[in-house]
């Protein structure tokens, strides 16, 4: 068994999927930008209950951080990376008549840029092995319109047609390349988002990040084998 | 410093190429890439190996033009000799 990376993990969904992952044997490497503190309650947490984590830090906008990371990774457990989970994203919205080359910038690099980066090293390993999950969290943002938000929407826009095209690359290889898109989640993330958007979703309510993160389990279980390449929405029915 | 050896680097692309699908009797310096049923991620792990074996980087523009494993294996003595 190799081990796992989930990057952005301290928080939300990202917290949600490493406990996952930990909980059905993977020993994982929770990333955290700014969270040190929830990120080493989240590893406490995996531990006690039996699990293996490492809290590494790391901002994956940066383009050094792929490598550093994974290897860190690799380096504490032990073991080669056999599953990706590219969460860490960010938001900066505005109207695109007012949006910043910044905003623009950040939000295409964090959430779009990083992932690639962190694909490109994580097949190395996965190639080896000729086995491999990698799971990109990209959002309902890219499948439909969402006002305010041409960056994040083309970044995981972006990441969906990254996910399809490395998917028929590798799959030979014995490694998935699948997406989850997230609706409304309740998260820290979405704290700001007016409740009654609710009445638009015809679950009628926000998702937790635990149901992201049973999609995310199953994709990278041995019983997802044979999807890849796909975009599993997660959105109460909002896509659909 | 280590001096590679044209045999070794034979012997360790060989060794790749084998892991990928073709009998290593087949792995001759003659044969192409086309006849062995080596593709181009196949030729991009290769590149992966040789890189950690023995320092040396081939981009994917190195490795597109290369028809052999003989081609393959002057171009990797040939750069770890630089």
């Amino acid at each position: 068994m190799g081990c796992a990376l989930v990057t952005g993990a301290s928080r939300g969904i990202g917290a949600a999927i490493a406990a996952g992952l930990a909980a059905d044997g993977w020993p994982v490497a929770v990333n955290y930008r700014t969270g040190a503190e929830p990120a080493a309650a989240l590893v406490t947490a995996i531990c006690d209950a039996g699990g293996r984590a490492v809290a590494l830090a790391g901002d994956v906008a940066d383009p050094a951080v792929a490598d550093s990371l994974i290897s860190a990774a690799e380096d504490h457990f032990g073991q080669p990376l056999l599953v990706l989970v590219n969460n860490a994203g960010i938001t900066a919205d505005d109207l695109t008549p007012s949006l910043t080359d910044a905003a623009w910038d950040s939000v295409l690099n964090t959430n779009l840029s990083a992932a690639f980066r962190l694909t490109r090293r994580a097949l190395k390993p996965m190639m080896r092995a000729r086995q491999g999950r990698i799971v990109n969290l990209a959002s309902v943002s890219a499948l439909r319109a969402n006002p305010g938000q041409a960056n994040y929407s083309a970044a995981k826009a972006g990441l969906v047609a990254m996910t399809k095209t490395t998917a028929v690359e590798v799959a030979r290889r014995g490694i998935t390349v699948n997406a989850v898109a997230p609706g409304w989640i309740s998260t820290e993330m979405t704290a700001g988002v007016d409740s009654a958007l609710a009445a638009a979703i015809p679950a009628r309510r926000p998702g937790t990040p635990e149901e992201v993160a049973a999609c995310v389990r199953f994709l990278v279980s041995p019983a997802a084998s044979y999807v890849t390449g796909a975009v599993l929405t997660v959105d109460g029915g909002l896509a659909a | 410093m280590t001096v590679i050896t044209k045999e070794q680097v034979q012997a360790r692309v060989t060794e790749a190429l084998s892991s990928f699908g073709p009998d290593a009797d087949q792995i001759t310096l003659e044969a192409t890439f086309e006849e062995l049923d080596i593709d181009s991620l196949d030729l991009v792990e290769l590149a992966q190996i040789v890189e950690d074996d023995y320092g040396v980087v081939l981009k994917g523009e190195d490795m597109k033009d290369l028809t052999t494993v003989g081609e393959a294996v002057d171009l990797i003595v040939a750069r770890a000799s630089a």
